[in-house]
């Protein structure tokens, strides 16, 4: 966070950044192009806000032929390109370069087509990612990957990270819930790839485009899957003792064949935290947590969650409890989703994402106890429990730099030690600037050398968000 | 026959690879080689197959998670998982037995390079949205990795969504890691005898609009379904619109009948019983309706919805009887001997409606003169032709077995 490298900027289109900005303003309108300080400070950083660099300006196309005209001006001027959604990336995904633009694309968010007997929705993907499953629920249908920022990300950062949630447990993820895709090459060629049919002819270019970080060209237009939602949903709370005793209990319920919607798991600092910002009712005098929520009707609700407390019996819970009603299961998952909200209040954080297999939570649980106490740092744990998706929030502050340098190390530890144990260094918030030179803690060489031809079969001079994912000195010129 | 090498692990695996790319001469990729008669036929001497590459490397029923070598046979895999009451939920098809090979040869390593997915796709996803993890040797003879053991990765980009379905032209997959999930106590089947296709279509896709949890939608014209069912469940010959529910006892009378209810509209219904389900379900997976004969087969995926009309239209101007599985969006198509085996008509068809189509069944001369997999667009074709050489720059990994020249 302290320091990051950059590239040399491109001092050819520094200087000419008047120039390049007359020429932006002839493709679009001129209130498209936001290059005055005031307004590109709004593009200057993303959620992860230790890092902040001015583009060279913002562009904010309406159309997909706006976009294609834009990146080949783009390309013919050797301008670089960074992607934006909603910039709430929490990697630096979408932090730009100074001899960059930043091509956001949330004027561009129309619902094109609902087609309920097939189950898609086409839509622009500026979109927010809740303004999807806002159109279809009148009609009983949702779109499945939730990420806690489902107000705010779009659908576009969503493809960019192959964001998940707390329910892909059972939907999956963003991968899994997309037909079909419009996108943008950097020399304005516009593919299509997919349609409604349930799989895409040829290579999956689809799978391959989606994480790929902005890198490979500007999604426009989406077609995924809705879903008709379950007639019910019931979560209800267990506390623990130990983390220990709530890692096993997750293991036995999908070890007996239940796949709950969602099971998701805070240690004691964020059951506090998350307590006092959402009154949900939460225990407070447990180590750990489990949010378990099952789906279907009143009875089956009432028989899985009755499965699940046997299940559970032998870990010693304590209070389980039930929700009684709509504004219960409401407060317990607020209290969930606004859990990085509720911690920012009381302090800086960094949030880590890192996957383990979830046999080894015990172990890793403590492990990261002991990183943190090394550096002298206090840790709330809350993560996707049924997919060992980690979400460590170290505590610091930002304004001690001695902190700031500390907090960033120990990070860093954290997600070596998930890779070591079996697991990976990003479960969903991607690789970004953050985790760059990490990659070869999980990659050899030889499997970065082939991403990044993949990167230049899409992009082959290397101008879409450029300096993100790979260590910089695999191919800095 | 050609030289059939048979490395012994990853490494010589890695080795054979990069001699022919050194060489530059190429090689054809198999596991048990039961679909080999997919594709374009390939002038190549020699072949490599994975059938040394066995054995389950990690299997942790817990985390849903199974590893195994490429060359592990999928019956294996199955039985492995049978014994914890799991399974792969995509449900593989079997392609050999409509190929005239012996039922239950493929090798995991193939069911993933072909992607292939049965009837609760729609449900659960296909064969790719399985895959967690792969290790592989790209046609530059480099043993890469991709993805891992857990459930949730987005380190790096997805090679295993990349890779899979990809035939064995730009990889060989050495090692694959999947997500399992816990078999379902009981099936039921719903059947409805006798609708046309489009009104069939109709009811499938609104089945799936139910919270009911649908896992197998199909329709099989009459041919078909005789060859499915027995005379005491279908008295006449009809077709047959099928609706399969999973879940535990309990869950399964209460759905059964909340659809039926919310199907009054489509006709009376007939039940099939946990075994009698598992049996027409078994059919659907090994397409043993197509077995009897060696007429083209398309596989033709399209919007659900434009099922029944792609037939339809089709109908007007071949002779062709079809199977729709995915709620009208797989349709499996067979047609009677023509010069092309249809393929100007079923192309100019989806031109129209959209979707893809790829001639799984036909004999080689056929399958040399056509585009077997679907004809791609210009930017599609242009990513697709530079992926390959990304991969297999000199062109040694199945070459042209897909596309011309790629
Ligand atoms: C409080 C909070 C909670 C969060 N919870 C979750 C969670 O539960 N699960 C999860 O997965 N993530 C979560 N995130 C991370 C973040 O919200 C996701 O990564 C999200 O998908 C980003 O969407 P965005 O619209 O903000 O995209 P941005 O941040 O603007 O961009 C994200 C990436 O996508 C690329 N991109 C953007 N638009 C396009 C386009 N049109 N074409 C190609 N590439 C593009 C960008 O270049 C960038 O690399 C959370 C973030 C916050 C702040």
């Amino acid at each position: 966070m302290t320091s990051l490298a950059i590239l040399e900027p491109n001092a050819e289109v520094l200087n000419h950044r008047d120039r390049l900005i007359r020429g932006l303003r002839d493709l679009l309108s001129t209130d498209r192009v936001v290059a005055d300080e005031d307004g590109r400070r709004a593009f200057e950083t993303d959620a992860l806000t230790a890092y902040k660099q001015m583009p060279l300006a913002a562009v904010l196309p309406t159309t997909t032929e706006e976009v294609s005209r834009v990146l080949r001006y783009c390309k013919a001027n050797d301008i670089k390109v960074i992607a934006r959604g909603a910039g709430t990336s929490l990697c630096g995904g979408a932090l730009p370069s100074e001899d960059s633009i930043v091509l956001g694309v949330s004027k561009m968010n129309r619902v094109l087509d609902i087609d309920y007997m097939n189950r898609t929705a086409t839509v622009q993907t500026g979109i927010t990612n809740i303004g999807i499953s806002n159109i279809v629920s009148p009609n009983g249908f949702f779109y499945a990957p939730d990420p806690s920022s489902q107000l705010a990300c779009t659908l576009a950062g969503n493809l960019g990270m192959n964001s998940g949630g707390a329910h892909c447990l059972k939907y999956g993820v963003t991968t899994n819930n997309v037909l079909g895709l419009k996108i943008v090459l950097m020399d304005g060629e516009i593919v299509e790839i997919g349609g409604k049919e349930l799989d895409a002819a040829g290579y999956d270019l689809l799978g391959l485009i989606i994480g790929s970080e902005g890198q490979f060209g500007i999604v426009t237009e989406a077609t995924v899957r809705i879903l008709r939602a379950a007639e019910g949903a019931r979560p209800m709370l267990m506390g623990f003792n130990s983390s220990e005793a709530a890692g096993a209990c997750v293991a036995a319920i999908i070890g007996s064949g239940i796949i709950p919607v969602a099971i998701e798991f805070m240690d004691k600092p964020a059951i506090h935290v998350c307590e006092e910002f959402a009154k949900a009712g939460y225990p407070l005098d447990v180590e750990a947590l489990l949010i378990v929520e099952v789906e279907g009707s009143e009875e089956e609700i009432e028989s899985l969650l009755g499965r699940i407390s046997d299940i559970a019996k032998p870990f010693k819970p304590k209070g389980i409890r039930v929700s009684q009603s709509e504004a219960e299961s409401k407060a317990i998952w607020l209290g969930r989703k606004s859990a990085f909200g509720a911690i920012g209040r009381i302090s800086d954080y960094y949030c880590m994402d890192g996957t383990i297999p979830l046999g080894k939570l015990p172990e890793v649980l403590v492990e990261i106890g002991e990183i943190c106490a090394r550096y002298k740092l206090n840790v709330a744990n809350i993560f996707h429990a049924g997919d060992g998706n980690l979400h460590p929030l170290i505590l610091y502050n930002a304004n001690d730099p001695a902190e700031v340098e500390r907090a960033e190390k120990c990070g860093a530890e954290v997600l070596e030690l998930c890779v070591k144990v079996g697991g990976c260094l990003t479960g969903e918030h991607g690789v970004g600037v953050e985790k760059r030179e990490l990659m070869l803690t999980q990659f050899s060489k030889t499997d970065l050398e082939q991403q990044m031809r993949i990167k230049t079969v899409f992009d082959p001079d290397w101008l879409l968000n450029r300096e993100k994912v790979f260590p910089l000195e695999l191919h800095a010129p | 026959m050609s030289d059939l090498i048979r490395p012994k692990d990853e490494s010589e695996l890695a080795a054979v690879v990069a001699e022919a790319n050194a060489a530059k001469t190429p090689l054809e990729v198999c596991g048990a080689g039961s679909k080999r008669n997919v594709g374009r036929p390939l002038q190549i001497a020699s072949s490599v197959t994975t059938e040394r590459l066995r054995g389950v490397t990690l299997y942790e029923p817990n985390e849903l998670v199974l590893s195994a070598r490429a060359g592990t046979p999928l019956k294996d895999i199955e039985a492995a998982l049978a014994k914890n009451n799991q399974q792969l939920a995509f449900e593989p098809v079997d392609l050999g037995p409509m190929l005239g090979e012996e039922e239950n040869q493929a090798t995991i390593g193939a069911v993933f390079a072909a992607n292939l997915s049965g009837a609760r796709r729609i449900q659960v996803g296909s064969a790719r949205d399985h895959l967690l993890g792969i290790r592989a040797v790209t046609g530059r003879g480099e043993i890469i990795k991709s993805g891992g053991r857990v459930m949730k990765n987005v380190t790096g980009y997805d090679l295993c969504r990349g890779i899979a379905g990809s035939w064995g032209t730009l990889s060989v997959m050495s090692e694959v890691t999947m997500k399992v999930l816990p078999k379902p106590e009981a099936e039921r089947t719903l059947l409805f005898i006798g609708l046309t296709d489009e009104v069939a279509i109709d009811a499938l896709c609104r089945a799936l609009g139910t919270p009911f949890e649908v896992s197998g939608t199909a329709h099989l014209h009459a041919e078909y379904a005789r060859r499915l069912l027995d005379t005491e469940i279908l008295r006449r010959p009809a077709a047959v619109t099928a609706l399969r529910l999973e879940n535990f006892e309990e869950s399964l009378n209460y759905r059964a009948d909340r659809l039926a209810e919310s199907l009054t509209a489509f006709g009376k219904v007939v039940e099939l019983d946990d075994q009698q389900s598992g049996d027409f379900w078994n059919g659907m997976r090994t397409l043993s309706f197509l077995t009897d004969s060696d007429d083209p087969v398309w596989r033709i995926s399209t919007a659900p919805t434009d099922g029944s009309k792609v037939v339809s239209a089709l109908s007007k101007r071949l002779d062709c009887r079809a199977a729709y599985d995915w709620s009208g969006g797989l349709i499996w198509l067979q047609t009677g001997p023509t010069a092309d085996a249809g393929a100007t008509e079923v192309r100019r068809v989806l031109s129209e409606t959209g979707g893809h189509a790829t001639l799984i069944r036909a004999d080689a001369s056929l399958r040399s003169s056509l585009d077997v997999f679907h004809p791609m667009s210009s930017g599609v074709a242009a990513l697709t032709r530079k992926l390959k050489q990304s991969f297999d720059p000199a062109g040694v990994l199945n070459p042209g077995r897909m596309y011309a020249g790629i």
